[in-house]
């Protein structure tokens, strides 16, 4: 087959403070193709779709739309061109009618104004055609995020599109809908369009793609046919082998036999609905507890579960043996736990206090407002912590935005152990930190451990969580689908559990 | 008829305050043998006008999920710059309300680029804006200049016979007409259709591609006009310009828009609720002085209790979005099969 590509981007580099988002990446797309675009959480999906579709300016690279340079610099002018997107996030507004939603930017227009007639026949055609029929006339914000998000996806398909991108649209639809949405994406391929389709559900990839491009720390990694990717090699092209040996190397998790016998915190039967299905887990003191699974599988779902932040309506939480409830994250740390979130710079630190008031929070809430710790013995707090854990700084006054991540990390972990937890969940901890710090903070968290704490312990890279956990509970779809002692695993045999049987 | 079907969340604020209005000018009717009368009606019109042109500017900004702190100050300068310029300068009135309405909407538009080129908050800026407008007057005079222009006092006291008896003025039927241009503009132009949706979801609107930056400063724009046409309709009811005109009735137009049914947040409320906001406030002050021993500051504590009120009810119909519609629901049925057939 001899058929140019109607879309090429090629060499394209893009970097935001800090983060180099994009080292030379590529993408090639033809008519009448769906494209899968893999890659593991921060490998540049979301940034590459954003240059493709002008939300952002490449720093370099070109794209060629049918073999014309272009450099759309708004998404207006990307849709004029033919490019159109749906978000992962549903960006359409709320407050407005369905159909207005799907024509909004594009109404079809009479002598005397806006044709609402038109409109609302057309949308609801377009709707039906997805196999839903709902009143076009009520807002948006009446309906469910599923009819929602195939309101979004609607209001794409009717654009001229050439070029079509669904970012993980599928998130929040149930089974049927995403059937549906796919018979749509396959009339819509025989009528030459070209489709872009990011997902993190790998049966959703097999189903629909008819070629993979595969994305890891911003760089092009391959393009291949789905015919030919076996999912275990998928899994490997997008979290990349060359790690594997330093996994293996330090997992001391032989020593770690002086467990206790009764779990600290033990989960039966957890789940929500929309989030977990329900799953068990038990959680010792004086163990690691990885969670392993690929974005998306649920791992943060589980730790906001276990704190509290998202309510539980099915199983049981037991506590040191005793029932309980965990409603809110107040109740979690008053049974001892404690979480660090993914999310460091939002849900973390408070960039303009000083590292000792960052260490200090947890516990003042802790001893309420009234009990107010002098401010000796918070910097005393504050020294012992910034000595304990090597955080480099100058002083304990300096704000705490100004330390490098690894050091923000550390002073998170900081004001947590302040409180003398039992347990400790840890999303995340080593996000977007250099090698060197994540190794310290990884060495931590086990010295900690060893000091009798029970610690979840949460990341994307599969390497990290090999190397401290003494246990790995493998996650798969929100779905716990088994687990694996720290010392028999390696990344292998848990991307072979969660690439199922048919790897 | 498809009546029923119109009834949720959204229009029932506005049914609502249409109900209330029609039930304080009924209560009126009962208690004082001269209120009701078409026109007693048509007087709240003549004695708002201005407030109903400022509030329906108003109500744009707020449904773009902005705020307009400077249109009392624009239409006291409106109304010094008009009368400094007929009376001291002896311009024609056909060349002074053009410049006025000129001046006012480049003032508007001065605040809607420093808001969205500069990412300012209109809170600020339009605070700003007030006190600039304020001041000015000042420069150029501080006492009250009367207007004493032919021209003026003839459009000023120019009645338009509705029948025998009833009958409305020029400030009166340039609202209705400013009135029914913001309710097509509102429904029917792209650009009032990009303000509901960067009300609802700025962040939205701009990828969906809309033209997020030019409908914010025109909005900005938009109310500046309004607020010089209201400072023009002020000049024709009071035949004066004067610094201290219209203190505070940016808050008064504000709660004309928020008793009309639009939502503080933006996205959501309807122009026409605002004339029907401005009736209201017009009607209490009616009872007020119908009435006769109630000092008019009563006015204000009636409509302070009753934006309370609105507001509460905004948030119960808000959050109960979809419950509350459930209980409508039941008039829908034998209309609409709603929901999905699968």
């Amino acid at each position: 087959m001899t058929v140019e590509p109607i879309l090429v981007m090629q060499g394209i580099c893009k970097s935001f403070p800090g983060v180099n988002a994009l080292k030379n990446a590529q993408l090639r797309l033809f008519p009448g193709e769906v494209h899968a675009l893999m890659g593991q959480n921060g490998a540049g999906k979301s940034t590459l779709i954003k240059v493709l579709t002008g939300v952002e300016t490449p720093d370099a690279g070109e794209i060629r739309l049918n073999g014309q340079a272009i450099s759309p610099a708004c998404v207006g002018e990307a849709q004029k061109m033919g490019i159109t997107a749906v978000y992962q996030e549903i960006n359409l507004c709320p407050n407005l009618s369905v159909a207005e939603n799907i024509f909004i930017g594009r109404f079809p227009m009479r002598a005397i104004g806006i044709d609402w007639k038109t409109i609302e026949h057309q949308a609801a055609a377009e709707l039906a055609a997805l196999n839903i029929h709902i009143d076009v006339s009520l807002p948006l914000a009446s309906y469910p995020v599923a009819i929602q998000q195939m309101v979004a996806i609607a209001r794409a398909l009717t654009t001229e599109a050439q070029v079509l991108i669904l970012d993980e649209p599928t998130s929040s639809l149930d089974e049927g809908e995403v059937e549906r949405l796919f018979q749509a994406l396959r009339q819509l391929k025989q009528k030459g369009m070209a489709i872009v389709f990011i997902t993190h559900f790998l049966d959703q990839t097999y189903a629909i793609a008819d070629r993979i491009t595969v994305l890891r720390n911003g760089e092009f990694i391959g393009e291949y046919p789905a015919s030919t990717l076996s999912r275990l090699d998928l899994i490997n092209t997008m979290v990349g082998r060359e790690i594997n040996e330093a996994s293996y190397a330090a997992n001391s998790s032989a020593q770690a036999a002086s467990v206790a016998d009764k779990p600290y915190v033990s989960a039966r039967g957890l789940g929500s609905t929309g989030g977990m299905h329900p799953f068990d887990l038990d959680l010792y003191r004086g163990q690691v507890t990885g969670l392993g699974g690929l974005l998306g599988s649920g791992r943060t779902e589980t730790a906001r579960l276990l704190f509290g932040i998202d309510r539980a309506d099915s199983g049981t939480i037991r506590v040191d043996g005793h029932a309980v409830k965990l409603n809110s994250p107040r109740q979690a740390v008053r049974y001892g736990i404690a979480f660090c979130p993914e999310d460091r710079k939002n849900e973390g630190i408070v960039a303009d206090l000083s590292i000792r008031e960052n260490i200090i929070l947890a516990l003042q809430a802790r001893r309420g407002i009234f009990h107010y710790l002098p401010k000796r013995a918070q910097s005393a707090i504050a020294e012992q912590y910034i000595e304990q854990l090597g955080i480099r700084t100058s002083d304990a006054e300096k704000p705490i935005g100004q330390l490098s991540g690894g050091n923000q990390q550390k002073a998170l972990l900081a004001r947590w152990l302040a409180t003398d937890p039992k347990m400790l969940i840890l999303d995340e901890p080593t996000r977007g930190i250099d090698i060197a710090a994540k190794l310290e903070i990884m060495e931590l968290v086990k010295a900690q451990c060893k000091k009798g704490l029970a610690i979840l312990f949460i990341s994307s890279e599969m390497s990290e969580v090999l190397r401290v956990s003494d246990r790995i509970a493998v996650l798969r779809d929100r779905q716990k689908i088994g687990e694996i002692a720290g010392h028999d695993a390696d990344e292998q045999n848990v991307f072979r559990m969660i690439a199922g049987a048919e790897a | 008829m498809r009546f029923s079907h119109h009834i949720n969340s959204r229009t029932l604020p506005l049914i609502v305050t249409s109900l209330l209005f029609v039930i304080l000018f009924g209560f009126g009717s009962i208690a004082y043998p001269s209120f009701f009368s078409a026109q007693v009606f048509i007087n709240l019109l003549i004695d708002n006008a201005f407030l109903c042109v400022v509030a329906i500017g108003m109500t744009f900004v707020i449904l773009s999920g902005g705020i307009d702190l400077s249109v009392g100050s624009i239409v006291a300068l409106t109304t010094m710059v008009t009368a400094s310029l007929v009376e001291h300068q002896h311009w024609s009135i056909y060349s002074v309300i053009p410049l006025v309405l000129l001046m006012g909407a480049a003032f508007g538009m001065l605040m809607g680029v420093l808001i969205y080129v500069f990412k300012l908050q209109a809170f600020i800026v339009t605070l700003g804006g007030m006190f600039l407008a304020r001041g000015l007057c000042y420069v150029i005079s501080i006492d009250s200049i009367a207007i004493t222009d032919a021209a003026y006092t003839e459009i000023s006291q120019y009645r338009i016979m509705l029948g025998d008896e009833v009958f409305i003025s020029i400030n009166a039927v340039i609202a209705l007409i400013t009135l029914a241009v913001a309710i097509y503009l509102a429904q029917y132009t792209r650009f009032g259709r990009t303000v509901y949706a960067i009300g609802g979801n700025e962040r939205s609107a701009q990828l969906m591609g809309l033209p997020v930056g030019q409908t914010t400063i025109l909005v900005y724009t938009l109310s500046g006009f309004c607020s010089a046409l209201g400072g023009v309709l002020v000049t024709f009811y009071m035949l004066s310009g004067y610094g201290l005109h219209a203190l505070g009735m940016e808050l008064d137009a504000i709660a004309a828009a928020v008793i009309g049914g639009t939502l503080l947040t933006g996205g959501v409320g309807y122009v026409a609720g605002s004339l029907v906001g401005v009736l209201i406030l017009g009607v209490i002050q009616s009872l007020i002085s119908f009435d006769g021993t109630l000092s008019s500051w009563w006015t204000r504590i009636a409509v302070g209790v009753l934006l309370c009120l609105f507001c509460l009810m905004q948030r119960l119909f808000e959050r109960g979005g979809t419950s509350f519609s459930a209980l409508f629901a039941y008039w829908k049925k034998p209309l609409e099969p709603a929901g999905r057939a699968d």
